[in-house]
């Protein structure tokens, strides 16, 4: 199309837009890419989740069955016990892991920072269902530490909401200790001294100038982590199984069991449901994003 | 020599990659049954070919059979094959072994008119209805028809109960001071921390079942399995009940030392526990006895035609079903083959005994329950 040298592009005096013209068909392998691999399935997915199929007849039909099923009883319950577990965790990984990175930061250690990078990377990769047998066998019923400690007398129990949310940390902390990291390091040690010499106590510190800075990355890494306990399946699915209500196990569940037959447009519209939160909770984050990046960039 | 696993797995990866590339090319148009010039593809009976012979021939010249989700360890489903295998010289392509009833519906369902479609459908009653209602059943009527109890087939042939079992209670004696027998006595308070499912009620079909079995067991029908969600409600209250999915593995950990599950399964698992020093019992409870067949079908769009009508005869006959039968599961002729002598007496004789005949819910009792255990389940053990 636009094989013109860049010197013909537009005036002179806008330099600016006439490289953008001449560079963006470079991104359209992406955007062919984008449209194959989401916006197919996304399309899929939508299409199902407003269609239902007659097993007598075999005749599609519109329908807002599916959604409307997909947001009361259980289902609700489902979506709604997974939006908390997520947020609890995402709370909570978020504050463990932001103190975790900030202590690495202020030691300037160069071995413990990365001793500790390298046991978050591994860590922050450990879920599923081998985190799951390996929570079960450690503090299940019969697990180690259970008897080691006489937990079950306290009453505590693996196979409930706060088991979950055990597991679900033991692999989000690492993650945003990760995440985090790059963002502390962005905090300039002069801005510190700055706030010093003026007569700045480190809580002032913290709380107008540090903060205010990291909120941006603190939120996406709160943000992905949100995600990240929004979408795991198989670690809830081993250790407590529909014991505590979760969305992922109930797509599971009624797309691919045993029991639940013909029930795959009610598991699109539950994914539906997903997105539409997942998106919700990421429009959060893009405004503050640009922030971010005048102070961090 | 067997081919080493690699080129299966080559042969499974490359086999995605071209479905991945048609489904994205075609979009999932052009339904077309891929061997309609067959003479095997609507023959609805063994005679239909010119008898076993024939048949037989047929299927050695297709060479080659397509099933989905029969793990080796289920029911003795391993040997079946392998005897298959030798028997008739058919190569069997077991696809995602560890798959379940839906999985294998959606791939015979996705795959009209491929060479990779599903031959021959090994599916619970309500998956095999849903099959029947997307048109994807060949009624096929194997040599020993006349001889499986009425209310355990289709009349026109489109599925037939295969092998079934009864829900079991495994034990683990060495952890357990007495092995119980019945669901009433599970609310014992010396079984505390011990009674497991092996999944959860909406997704796997034993522990639905043992919901069921346990409301027969408490009074309810079924019609009502209201009184089994109210069962595991107080199972759970007292502490006995532990949500974990119960597996060989966490029985040996001691973690699910009571397990509710198939009887064909339990009983699978004894020798491998034996080896690790678990001494696994396993007993019918008697107030709630509770079976359920699972039912085999030919895929209306078998790319193999012949070889899908032979794997059934050989399920059907007294070799395969006497494989079942030294699987732990109850094969559907095992009543004849007492009468003929053809079962295996030693096989037979190892089942854990049940009193009565089986009886089955009707579909629209099994859907009501369904709908009242997925929606009550989590209200009975959150």
């Amino acid at each position: 199309m636009s094989d013109r040298p860049a010197t013909d592009a537009g005036p002179p005096g806008r330099p600016r837009r006439s490289t953008r013209r001449l560079h963006w068909p470079a991104v359209l392998p992406f955007f062919a890419f984008l449209a194959l691999c989401f916006g197919l399935p996304a399309g899929a997915l939508v299409y199902g989740a407003f269609t239902a199929t007659d097993p007598a007849t075999g005749h599609t039909h519109a329908t807002l069955d599916n959604v409307r099923q997909s947001l009361k009883g259980i289902y609700a319950t489902g979506l709604g016990g997974s939006v908390q577990l997520s947020l609890l965790c995402a709370l909570l990984a978020t504050l463990g892991g932001t103190l975790i990175a900030q202590a690495v930061v202020a030691s300037r250690r160069p071995a413990l920072r990365r001793a500790v990078v390298a046991a978050c990377g591994v860590l922050a990769n450990f879920s599923g269902a081998p985190l799951a047998f390996a929570f079960v066998a450690t503090l299940g019923t019969t697990g180690t530490l259970t008897r080691l400690l006489s937990l079950d007398h306290t009453g505590f129990s693996l196979y409930t909401t706060a088991g979950l949310v055990l597991a679900y940390l033991y692999f989000m902390i690492p993650l945003m200790v990760v995440t985090v990291l790059p963002a502390l390091d962005g905090l300039r040690t002069q801005w510190r001294e700055a706030a010093a010499s003026c007569g700045a106590t480190r809580g002032q510190f913290w709380r107008h100038i540090g903060l205010p800075v990291l909120l941006p990355s603190l939120l996406g890494g709160a943000v992905l982590l949100f995600g990240t306990a929004f979408a795991s399946h198989a670690t809830a699915a081993v250790m407590v199984g529909s014991s505590v209500p979760l969305i992922t196990v109930q797509i599971s569940n009624a797309l691919a069991g045993n029991v639940l037959a013909g029930q795959e447009n009610l598991a699109l519209a539950m994914s539906l449901n997903m997105v539409v939160i997942a998106l919700l909770v990421m429009a959060v984050q893009i405004p503050l994003q640009r922030r971010s990046a005048r102070w961090l960039g | 020599m067997k081919p080493p696993r690699p080129a299966g797995l080559r042969r499974a990866f490359a086999g995605g990659v071209a479905v991945l590339v048609t489904a994205t090319a075609a979009g999932g148009c052009g339904y077309a049954p891929a061997a309609v010039t067959s003479k095997a593809a609507t023959a609805r009976s063994a005679a239909d070919l010119g008898g076993m012979d024939a048949l037989v021939k047929a299927a050695k010249k297709e060479g080659r059979l397509n099933v989905y989700a029969l793990a080796p360890d289920w029911a003795n489903y391993g040997e079946m094959i392998k005897t298959f295998e030798r028997k008739y010289g058919i190569e069997v392509n077991n696809e995602n072994p560890g798959g379940t009833s839906q999985l294998a519906l959606g791939a015979a369902d996705k795959r009209r008119g491929q060479d990779r479609a599903v031959d021959a459908l090994d599916l619970g009653t309500a998956f095999m209805r849903n099959a029947q209602g997307k048109r994807l059943l060949a009624p096929y009527k194997v040599t020993g028809w006349r001889d499986i109890p009425r209310t355990q087939k289709q009349t026109d042939g489109s599925y037939l109960n295969n092998y079934g079992g009864y829900i079991s209670i495994g034990c683990d004696a060495k952890a357990v001071t007495k092995c119980p027998t019945t669901f009433a006595e599970l609310l014992q308070p010396r079984y505390r921390n011990k009674i497991a499912l092996n999944g959860n009620p909406a997704e796997s079909s034993s522990a639905f079942s043992a919901i069921f079995a346990a409301a027969l067991a408490g009074g309810g029908s079924f019609g009502d399995v209201r009184p089994g969600l109210a069962f595991f409600k107080k199972l759970k209250q007292r502490g006995n009940f532990v949500p974990v999915e119960s597996s060989p593995a966490t029985i040996r950990k001691g973690e699910t030392p009571i397990s509710l599950d198939w009887d064909y399964l339990n009983l699978g698992y004894r020798k491998e526990l034996l080896a690790k020093g678990v001494d696994w019992r396993v007993s019918v409870p008697s107030d709630g006895p509770y079976s359920q067949y699972y039912n085999q079908a030919v895929n209306a769009y078998a790319p193999h035609p012949a070889a899908a009508r032979l794997w059934l005869e050989f399920l059907y006959s007294p070799q395969g079903q006497n494989i079942w039968l030294r699987g732990y599961s109850r094969p559907a002729l095992l009543d004849r083959m007492e009468k003929d002598g053809t079962a295996d007496k030693k096989a037979a004789a190892r089942l854990p005994e049940v009193h009565g005949t089986p009886k089955f819910p009707t579909p629209e009792q099994e859907d009501a329950a369904k709908a009242a255990i997925n929606e009550g389940w989590g209200k009975a053990v959150g």
